[in-house]
């Protein structure tokens, strides 16, 4: 595991999350967001699961993205007018966000396990052979729900979508 | 040396990007972006776990099956919400939350 990719893409996806929550041009964020999957995705593939970076780049980035994509230029969402900043809010907003890091930071600095390296992989890795065969036995049931739940989610989307809601 | 101690912190900050995003923005496109920041933070630390406990060799598959779950989740999620949004979007002709507080006590 080289530690010149983890640091490039950390800083990659930080950076373009940021921009995320940054951009006030909608399709600017969500263009961000398929950048810092991309990055995220390199990240899984530094920790050798590479079936699972590949599924977020096949999902996230090309999937779900897609869909964001295609809502806000349905909606013709143009960069929103400044409006009145209410200053308390957006302080307070910070402040609680910037609390919530500093715990993290602090539990897992004295996390034990956090400070070890690694171990070595001695076996030839084989993820997606590993993961389905975990998911067709270990997993059969959550994984028969999960086809149950992606039925619902669609019938579910064509009733949302209709045009007189009942 | 790279620890699972980078890689939490890592996706801490994700997390806490994804966390400001809500907090802070007021479009609910941006608010829904930030959630999927959230979520996938989540996948980061739970393979950086599944990487760290090494057994015959081979990492911990059944963080990674979750890992999997969760996207498969997150993706009907983000079907369903964005039809919610296209359906307010139709009721009310904005995306802007602070235009809909019908709710608001």
């Amino acid at each position: 595991m080289s530690s010149f990719i983890f640091w490039f893409f950390a800083f990659l996806m930080l950076v373009f999350g940021a921009a995320v929550v940054i951009n006030r041009n909608p399709i600017a964020s969500a263009l961000s967001l398929v950048i810092c999957f991309m990055g995220l995705s390199a990240l899984f593939m530094s920790l050798d699961a590479f079936f699972i970076g590949i599924i977020q780049v096949l999902v996230y980035a090309g999937a779900v993205m897609v869909l964001f994509l295609f809502i806000i230029m349905l909606l013709d969402l143009r960069v929103e007018k400044l409006r009145k900043i209410n200053y308390v809010a957006v302080i307070g907003g910070a402040a609680v966000a910037l609390a919530f890091f500093l715990q993290i930071y602090f539990v897992v600095r004295q996390l034990n396990a956090a400070q070890q390296p690694f171990p070595a992989l001695t076996a030839k890795t084989d993820d997606v052979h590993n993961i389905g065969a975990l998911l067709f036995t270990n997993f059969n049931l959550p994984f028969q729900i999960i086809g149950v739940l992606v039925l619902v989610a669609t019938i579910g989307v064509i009733v949302l979508s209709k045009r007189e809601l009942r | 040396m790279v620890t699972l101690g980078h890689y939490l912190i890592v996706s801490g900050m994700l997390f806490t990007i994804g966390f400001a995003g809500v907090l802070l923005r007021r479009n609910i496109i941006i608010i829904f972006m930030s959630l999927e920041l959230m979520l996938n933070a989540a996948n980061l630390s739970l393979v950086a776990f599944s990487r760290f406990r090494v057994a015959d060799g081979l990492p911990s598959y059944n963080a990674q099956v979750f890992v999997f779950f969760i996207i498969t989740v997150a993706a009907a999620e983000v079907a369903v919400g964005l039809a919610i949004i296209v359906a307010l979007y139709r009721a009310r002709q904005t995306t802007h939350v602070e235009d809909i507080n019908t709710l608001k006590f």
